[in-house]
């Protein structure tokens, strides 16, 4: 046994390794529970491919003319069973044939049905003999990092950081003071900021598995875009890592039943998952609560940690997001060690 | 190392050790809230003594211990623990005392060796692992997991803790509290292996037999007092015999049941015998009743039961029944507070 192994600090850092890995729900909720998230959000707002519109006419003539154009389907139905089918939403647009030309029924608060009255329009004018003023081309562009994959990646990653920071510290330190272990351990002569340590050290080694499990399967399945650098991303996880800790420290600090501190750690972070940008962007929410917003520390991360993959944008630009996770780690963190129980 | 450098470090054991008491307390006094849990204690454990606190529950034997182990602070007095005390000195007592907690629950996931292996990282100097796994007798169970020990393993192991750093003071909390008879046997031999170590070792106990079966020296303490202190001879010695005499009587040639109900109704009331006339007996030092049952202290049982008989007869009572026991310390705490121990 050599020296590293005998030094308390390395003891109680596997103690946490080893008591973590021999709990099998955690480790689905930290390594599996993001990756499925990520494949269910993936499949649901998959990009499609640009859909065929269903258009109805009221003659045979003007069916053909529709069904030239490439984004339109036409069916020839009566009048008064076309409005049904539109009621219904079988078809988008039913084109009449007048008199005096031809008239367009549609919802013009769908914006598939919009696109169905610009295709249809331009298909009967065409079929009319209307000629192009100017010759127009396509140039098809399906970019990468523009997708909804790609922006609630980074989403996830900061969830997820965020609940196993929490989780992690926050169950260990209850249930260790309510056996009586906390007690014990400051019973004998071990250094109370080792115990302390131990938690962040394990949870940086977890840290490495996590992000490289998760980010890998993101890359590999979805393609989701690195732009920026890796060791910069590596950083922000680690300081998002260490911010949570730290909350999850002073959340647990005082806490004498797993009740107490589940309740404290749903308050803490319910707001976060609904607040900071998770699913969808935080700039949604009203100016008035923008403030709070800004201030959390998910949200901080979760910016940087999109401007780092989507943008490529360096640390540099990103300070003041790195300056709110550096003191949500600090003040917390130093609160928690001058009010923590240790009976 | 050579024999010469053994005797070396023999000798500088022996000056560590020094020549003052282990623990020395005087006037210490603590409050919780409205109860005073440490009412002005005074208690000096000599070297290498192994010294019982004993009392009912709630008596205030875990607050002295954790005074003493310095997790509770005291409200007045002084505590000096190994000529140290733990404003100035708590690094040094921290490796120099071993400590076995109330209810301590180690990692269920955890191994024995591993949570063995943490706490002597926590030590500079003390036996190996592999060894404190050896005096627990826990062997067999090195690489079983906590959660899988029996109640008496899982105190072996509480001890195997506290015995990782050597130490020289060795405080244990209830040891044996809700574990089976064998397990109960097993612990002591293992504290009777570490007492003949040379190691100071004070303990808490609300067993009797505990205390007289382990102990030096003991100190009985209620509502946060000591109130008697002494070894346990001695203590059972101030009962004034060495036996105990208990016995029920009836006027009428009743159930021991009727007699006792002392229901005027049914006439049969329990008998009241003379106390002068048996206090009279040669041998017979005391008598007290407790809920019907008369006891005498009495020396030389022998010569003095024949005439407790006589006499009883001789004042026209019906014995109901009748038996007799060495005197315990159960028997001093009961002359001295009037109540039993485990009445709580």
């Amino acid at each position: 046994m050599n020296k590293l192994q005998l030094s308390s600090l390395y003891q109680l850092t596997m103690v946490r390794f080893r008591l973590f890995l021999r709990e099998p729900e955690a480790i689905f909720w930290i390594f599996f529970f993001p990756i499925l998230l990520a494949v269910g959000l993936g499949i649901a707002f998959r990009n499609r491919p640009a859909d065929v519109l269903q258009v109805g006419a009221t003659t045979v003539q003007l069916t053909q003319a529709l069904a030239a154009d490439k984004g339109l389907t036409a069916t020839t139905v009566d009048e008064a069973e076309g409005t049904h089918e539109l009621a219904t939403g079988r078809i988008l647009l039913l084109a009449i044939q007048r008199a005096d030309g031809v008239a367009y029924k549609y919802d013009d608060t769908n914006p598939d049905a919009r696109t169905a009255r610009l295709l249809a329009d331009r298909a009967v004018q065409a079929a009319a003999g209307r000629q192009d003023a100017v010759q127009a081309g396509n140039e098809l562009v399906h970019e990468t990092g523009a997708r909804y994959i790609d922006f609630v990646v980074p989403g996830l990653l900061g969830m997820n950081l965020m609940g196993s920071a929490m989780w992690g510290l926050g169950f260990a330190i209850v249930e260790a003071r309510q056996k009586k272990l906390l007690k014990r351990l400051v019973a004998s002569p071990m250094p109370k900021w080792q115990y302390l340590a131990s938690f962040l050290l394990s949870r940086l080694a977890m840290l490495i598995i996590e992000i490289t499990f998760f980010l890998g399967f993101a890359k590999v399945a979805f393609g989701v875009p690195f732009r920026g650098s890796l060791w910069q991303l590596a950083l922000l996880c680690l300081m998002t890592s260490l911010a949570f800790s730290g909350l999850g420290l002073l959340v647990s600090s005082r806490a004498k039943t797993m009740e107490a501190v589940s309740g404290l750690m749903n308050l803490v972070m319910l707001p976060m998952w609904i607040l900071s940008g998770v699913f969808f962007s935080a700039t949604r929410f009203p100016a008035v609560i923008q403030p709070v917003v800004r201030a959390l520390p998910l949200t901080a991360a979760i910016e940087a940690m999109r401007g780092n993959m989507l943008q490529g944008t360096g640390l540099g630009q990103m300070m003041p997001q790195v300056g709110l996770l550096a003191f949500w780690f600090l003040v917390p963190f130093l609160v928690s060690l001058r009010i923590f129980r240790w009976r | 190392m050579s024999e010469g450098l053994g005797l070396v470090e023999t000798g500088a054991r022996v000056v560590a050790q020094g020549i003052g008491p282990s623990l020395l307390l005087r006037g210490v006094r603590k409050a919780f809230a409205d109860v005073q849990a440490v009412d002005g204690l005074d208690l000096e454990v000599a070297r290498g003594e192994c010294f019982g606190l004993l009392g009912p529950n709630g008596a205030g034997k875990t607050t002295t211990i954790e005074i003493c182990e310095g997790l509770t602070a005291p409200d007045e007095g002084s505590v000096e623990v190994l000529g140290l005390n733990w404003r100035t000195g708590a690094g040094e007592l921290r490796q120099r005392i071993g400590i076995q907690l109330q209810e301590t629950q180690f990692p269920d996931k955890l191994t024995v060796e591993e949570t063995l292996r943490m706490f002597r990282s926590f030590f500079k100097h003390g036996i190996s692992v592999e060894e404190s796994i050896k005096t627990a007798q826990l062997e067999e169970k090195r690489k079983s997991r906590v959660g899988g020990l029996s109640g008496g393993q899982k105190q072996r192991l509480a001890m195997a803790t506290a015995l990782v750093g050597d130490p020289e003071l060795l405080f244990l909390d209830e040891p044996t509290t809700g574990l089976d008879p064998q397990a109960r046997r097993h612990l002591w031999d293992l504290v009777d292996e570490l007492k003949h170590a040379g190691r100071t070792i004070i303990l808490t106990t609300h067993y009797m037999d505990e205390a007289e079966r382990l102990c030096d020296r003991v100190a009985i303490m209620d509502h946060g007092k000591v109130i008697a202190l002494g070894t346990p001879q001695q203590l059972i010695g101030t009962v004034g015999g060495e036996d105990i005499v208990e016995f029920a009587v009836g006027e009428f040639d009743d159930s021991r049941a009727s007699s006792v109900t002392d229901s005027p109704v049914s006439g049969a009331r329990p008998g009241a015998p003379r106390v002068e006339a048996l206090l009279a007996i040669p041998g017979v030092h005391s008598h007290r009743v407790d809920a019907g049952l008369h006891q005498l202290s009495v020396s030389q049982l022998h010569l003095a039961v024949p005439r407790i008989f006589a006499e009883i007869a001789e004042q026209g009572l019906h014995l109901s029944e009748f038996r007799t026991h060495s005197a315990t310390l159960e028997d001093v705490f009961v002359r001295l507070t009037g109540r039993n121990l485990r009445d709580e």
